[in-house]
């Protein structure tokens, strides 16, 4: 009961994490392995706030988030669009935007070392108990899940109620289809991952409140956020979501039954299962 | 496709060396020979800069052995480092020395076949990620295996050995996995991977097992980086999870491969030597922000620079009017998919 609560409890973070990384992936087309970072730079943009100010760490979203979209636009403008530009084949750009954006992680990995430093950083906050079916669980994850549940959801209907929402998802299904019917690839594309990476920086901000992180930790949330992608399936808002509960619960029962210290062991197993199974996730099309 | 087949007999027929081939050969022959006199000149600290070079050099040729035809960016070298490190670390009280080299190219391999197996039969992408977060997973692993089964966070591992000689045992390794790299290149499964590098579905077309080819060839890889961890392990002293399996050793392995340039074989050695000094440099001088001037010089070297230093030289040679006997002739040669395109040109003009 306990895995099961604290399970989907992670996993409801998990999931926008991750549809903030189908957006960049799905839509526009780019790997993007400096995404995890991002995540923990909106955790130090989160912590920073909390120490200064003492206020909710929810409201470090109004700026986390806009700066996240900004900066991940000026980062689309200037360094991914060149290299679509210089691309002459999809695999050209891949292999390129995997180099760039690897390196980028780099660079933003040593970014936050100069300003908040190598080691262990975590906050103490609504860490008091709440009581879930006569279990005791942190209040501060209750709450996380519910503001990722809103996030979510609120991407969810934009993205399928919306003219906007509407233009992303037919170039995430098909990006030169979506240019004769007089969408602006390259402006929805841009936007996506602005958008992308302002998700996965809310993500950071939510998972912050409960969780300890470093500034090299970015990596293993690059990882699961894609091991989720690919097991709901590239494209699929529904199939990322059930894959971050799945995600979620895996590593719980990992890390309660057997060690906390092999959570992404959890996640590689689940990566080979669809590998092996399903390549194509949970949601996907199969392509010829 | 007749020009397939006219490629492949002329591969045939060039089985024997030709004169150019055999002035290379002698010419790199030349090199290491020169090379492997270094430790008599300078001992102390050039020394340790000249292992460092050498260590890099096997490690980024290896990973270019895979790397390089398939355009698979494969940033698992930590992974494989770490466990020749292990290997060696683990058994040196059970084993002698020589086989657990051996044995941590036997165990770097079989793991890179379990790898290979799941994730290059899909889709290059689900290969690279699988590899960015091996390293990671193995520590995990050896960490939780040390915290059950023992105590301690790190095995002590010492054996005589002298710096000189830690040095020609990597140099060694760099002539072994260049010769290697230089033999697969002459075979058909070199043959096979520059096809697939160029165009998968044309290979697989052309009635080439292509999963099969890019697995064998991620095995030679990963079991050459293996041994090289398994040759610096003693040098090192003393081995722990965090020190062994350091994503920076796949980050930096990528790096001074690109710097080098990927077409060729030969590219890598290029890109080492300038990239350990210049690494040194930064890592005295700035201490506090090596990943940071690091992700800078990754990222210059990608959007600068992106065929590297063998791809500004052929550039130069090729503007000098000497085309002919570039460097990149052989292979241009050797390239069907280049002639099919340039074809495709000649005739839409």
């Amino acid at each position: 009961m306990d895995i099961l609560i604290i399970g989907l409890l992670l996993g409801g973070t998990y999931a926008l994490m991750a549809m903030g990384l189908q957006l960049q992936y799905g839509v526009a087309r780019i790997m993007n392995l400096a995404n995890g970072e991002l995540l923990i730079a909106g955790a130090f943009g989160a912590f920073w706030f909390y120490a200064g100010t003492k206020v909710s760490p929810l409201l470090s979203l109004l700026f986390v988030v806009p700066l996240a979209f900004a900066l991940n636009w000026l980062i689309y403008r200037f360094l991914i669009l060149p290299l679509v530009r210089r691309a002459k084949s999809q695999g050209k750009l891949e292999v390129d935007s995997i180099l760039a954006t690897f390196g980028l992680s780099f660079i933003f990995i040593g970014i936050m070392v100069a300003f908040f430093g190598a080691q262990y950083t975590d906050y103490a906050y609504l860490s008091e108990p709440v009581f879930i079916f006569g279990e005791r669980y942190g209040l501060n994850r209750v709450v996380s899940f519910f503001a990722s549940a809103v996030l979510c959801i609120g991407l969810y209907v934009w993205l399928h109620k919306t003219r906007a929402g509407l233009a992303l998802r037919a170039v995430s299904v098909n990006p030169s289809a979506a240019g004769l019917v007089s969408i602006n690839v390259a402006r929805a594309s841009a936007f996506a991952f602005a958008l992308g990476g302002a998700v996965t920086a809310a993500g950071g901000v939510l998972l912050s409140m409960y969780l300890t992180f470093d500034a090299s930790y970015g990596v293993v949330f690059t990882l699961k956020a894609l091991i989720i992608v690919i097991l709901g399936g590239v494209g699929d808002i529904r199939g990322t979501i059930l894959a971050a509960f799945i995600l979620g619960l895996a590593e719980t029962a990992v890390a309660t039954l057997i060690d906390p210290g092999l959570t992404l062991a959890a996640a590689y197993i689940l990566f080979m299962i669809v590998l092996l199974v399903r390549p194509e996730g949970l949601f996907g099309r199969r392509t010829a | 496709m007749s020009n397939l087949a006219d490629t492949r007999q002329a591969m045939r027929a060039g089985a024997g060396l030709s004169s150019g081939e055999l002035r290379k050969l002698l010419i790199s022959a030349a090199i290491f020979v020169l090379a492997a006199l270094v430790p008599f000149a300078v001992d102390g600290y050039p020394l340790q800069l000249a292992i460092n070079i050498a260590m890099y050099a096997a490690l980024a040729t290896s990973w270019l052995l895979f790397s390089g035809p398939t355009n698979y960016i494969a940033l698992s070298t930590a992974a494989f480092f770490g466990i020749g490190m292990y290997t060696a670390a683990g058994g040196i009280e059970l084993l002698p020395y020589p086989v657990l080299i051996l044995l941590a190219g036997v165990i770097g391999a079989a793991l890179a076949a379990v790898v290979g197996l799941a994730t290059l039969r899909v889709s290059g992408v689900y290969f690279v990620i699988f590899s960015l977060g091996l390293a990671e997973l193995i520590r995990q692993f050896m960490t939780w295996g040390q915290h059950v089964f023992g105590t301690m966070s790190g095995i002590y591992v010492t054996i005589d050995r002298s710096e000189p000689e830690y040095y020609w045992q990597l140099l060694l390794l760099t002539v072994v996995v260049y010769v290697v790299g230089w033999w697969i290149g002459r075979s058909r499964l070199g043959f096979a991977l520059r096809i697939i590098g160029n165009d998968e579905v044309v290979a697989v077309h052309c009635g080439i097992n292509t999963a099969l080819a890019k697995v064998v060839l991620f095995v030679i890889s990963s079991a050459f980086a293996s041994i090289a961890g398994a040759l610096v392990a003693p040098r090192w002293g003393y081995v722990e999870p965090v020190v062994a399996f350091n994503p920076f050793v796949s980050f930096q392995v990528v790096i001074m491969a690109l710097l080098g340039g990927t077409h060729r074989l030969w590219g890598p050695l290029l890109g080492v030597i300038p990239f350990v000094l210049l690494w040194e440099l930064i890592a005295i001088e700035f201490p506090s922000q090596t990943t940071l001037l690091l992700g800078v010089c990754f990222l210059l070297i990608v959007y600068v620079i992106p065929n590297g230093f063998t791809g500004l030289v052929e550039t130069a040679l090729g503007r000098r009017g000497k085309a002919g006997n570039a460097p990149g002739a052989a292979q241009r040669m050797f390239d069907p998919l280049r002639n099919l395109r340039q074809r495709g040109k000649n005739r839409n003009a």
